[in-house]
């Protein structure tokens, strides 16, 4: 059962993306890692995008990072957010170097308390039976 | 900066702008479809070459035509060209056309190319329907970016702003510059959208769209077209008006989704911008007119860093006390831009059509006093693809 009222867009997985969003679904950040780079990468897909070598594993991240930078949504571009606004789109960067999409919760959508670089943590939300998604909040 | 032969061989100097022009009416066009944009501004653009249609062998376009935006132009405007290009990489794709149909003149593929947009952004959805396809569910953006938010362009531009602001100290105050001067363009064109002066504090008290970014740091929504005539230089010699020169020219992609730009403080044009210079062998303190894409007040400020008009970082510094106003040192979308003049949702045509009239010398009140050297620059996606042209008088 999907949150009373939840509106917004779900995201679907793909067969390269479904152990990620299985680790969300465990309340665990698990992101593709190239042994060639010896680095880790984001979108997942079957391959590193840094070498386009093909021998890759998943690895469990820390969930912990630095807001790269934000932005403070004022306007409902969507009828999902529409009782949401103003709100806090944010890249997230992992210590293990990608940067993720998100929002942030757990603060005030205002510039005086939201800056880049500030340190953050994930949380997951559990929308669905099967969909929980990663956000990010003030350590 | 000297060319390489290399460069210069490359499209130097092989093809010219011979025909530029609007559809006839732009601004909020209702009574007319997206398709009677394109015609409008097709038959004036080939009008103001003096060529007739019958001429076009290569056909260009981008958005807002379906699926296949040259097949849909070529079938409704009624000719069957043996090359088209629907190259989609954004607002960008217009000025990114102009260098592959100087590719496809300079090879000999063809000899007339006509280069169309018409869309309808500010009444098309009040129509219903979408002038672009939907996206498949699992492309990364559905899954990793719209599950946390859906809206686009001001959200996306907004970070790379807000990294900017915090990495180089850029301002609002800096940002609003922007607004103010290229409002005092619009009022000099009789054809521009928003014409009444607006002030930096006009433009700080406007409403927040997505912080950093107020109302008025974001370009308009509305309907228009725009199309060129791009001709080899042998073809250029008896046109309707004197030629514009492709002097040189570069195109770069860096990424699609703003989560994978890999530095959100400059763009793809800190790579077509020197490519350009190069081919065209001038300097920047050479040029007098510069029309780049101003999607945001942003935009416009980190593509003159971009393209090397300053360095990184001192983009607010160099737009402050109204330098690219009128009476400036600094001559910047000349015609109102996108933020003042017209922007349907993708710009790039209208940067053509400016420079175009801009070394013609047709401007009137705007004109750029002896303007012989223009720079263009359009920003396509999320800040990810660019095409930058240097375009010439004789």
């Amino acid at each position: 059962m999907a949150q009373d009222g939840y509106r917004k867009p779900l995201p679907t997985p793909s067969p390269e993306s479904k152990r990620y969003w299985d680790g969300c679904h465990n309340h665990e950040l698990w992101i593709p890692f190239c042994r060639n780079c010896q680095k880790f990468y984001f979108y997942p897909r079957d391959f590193c995008p840094a070498c386009f070598g093909w021998d890759i594993e998943w690895r469990k991240a820390s969930g912990r990072g630095r807001v790269y930078t934000y932005a403070i949504q004022h306007r409902a571009w969507h009828p999902g957010w529409q009782d949401e606004v103003p709100y806090v789109t944010a890249l997230v960067q992992l210590e293990e170097g990608p940067r993720l999409y998100t929002n942030l919760i757990g603060v005030d959508p205002d510039p005086a308390h939201v800056h880049c670089d500030m340190p953050v943590e994930v949380t997951f939300e559990d929308i669905t039976e099967d969909v929980s998604l990663p956000k990010f909040r003030p350590v | 900066m000297t060319p390489t032969d290399r460069d210069k061989a490359a499209l130097y100097k092989r093809v010219a702008i011979v025909g530029a022009d609007e559809s006839d009416e732009i601004g909020i066009v209702p009574q007319k479809s997206t398709l009677q944009l394109h015609a409008e501004a097709a038959r004036n653009a080939l009008e103001d070459a003096g060529i007739a249609l019958s001429e076009v062998d290569g056909i260009f376009s981008a958005g807002s035509a379906g699926w296949s935006p040259t097949l849909q132009i070529a079938e409704y405007l009624g000719i069957q060209p043996k090359y088209t290009d629907s190259t989609s990489v954004g607002g960008s794709s217009f000025v990114i056309d102009v260098e592959h149909a100087a590719a496809a003149i300079a090879t000999g593929l063809i000899d007339v190319a006509l280069i169309t947009h018409g869309e309808s952004g500010a009444s098309g959805g009040r129509r219903g329907g979408s002038a672009r396809p939907a996206l498949d569910v699992q492309h990364p953006s559905a899954q990793f970016e719209m599950p946390y938010h859906v809206g686009g362009a001001p959200t996306h531009y907004a970070m790379a702003c807000m990294r900017h602001m915090y990495q180089y100290g850029t301002t609002h105050e800096q940002l609003a510059e922007i607004a103010v001067a290229t409002r005092k363009w619009a009022m000099l064109n009789p054809k521009a959208m928003m014409r009444d002066p607006i002030t930096i504090d006009d433009v700080l008290s406007s409403r927040w769209i997505a912080y950093p970014f107020h109302l008025l740091d974001c370009c308009l929504v509305t309907d228009a077209g725009g199309a060129v005539v791009v001709v080899s230089a042998e073809r250029a010699k008896d046109c309707k008006k004197p030629p514009v020169w492709v002097l040189g020219s570069g195109e770069a992609t860096t990424h699609q989704t703003i989560t994978n730009m890999p530095d959100l403080t400059t763009t793809p044009a800190a790579i077509s911008g020197p490519r350009a210079f190069a081919m065209a062998g001038v300097r920047h303190e050479d040029i007098d007119v510069v029309e780049v894409y101003d999607s945001f007040t942003y935009t416009a400020l980190v593509t003159l860093e971009a393209l090397g008009f300053c360095k990184p970082g001192e983009g607010g510094a160099f737009v402050s006390g109204q330098r690219t106003a009128p009476g400036g040192d600094f001559p910047l979308n000349t015609n109102g831009g996108g933020l003042s003049y017209t922007h349907p949702g993708m710009y790039g045509m209208f940067l053509l059509i400016e420079a175009t009239r801009q070394l013609r010398n047709e401007c009137g009140d705007r004109q750029v006093p002896n303007a012989k050297l223009a720079c263009v620059n359009g920003t396509g996606g999320t800040l990810s693809s660019t095409g930058t042209l240097i375009l010439g008088a004789d």
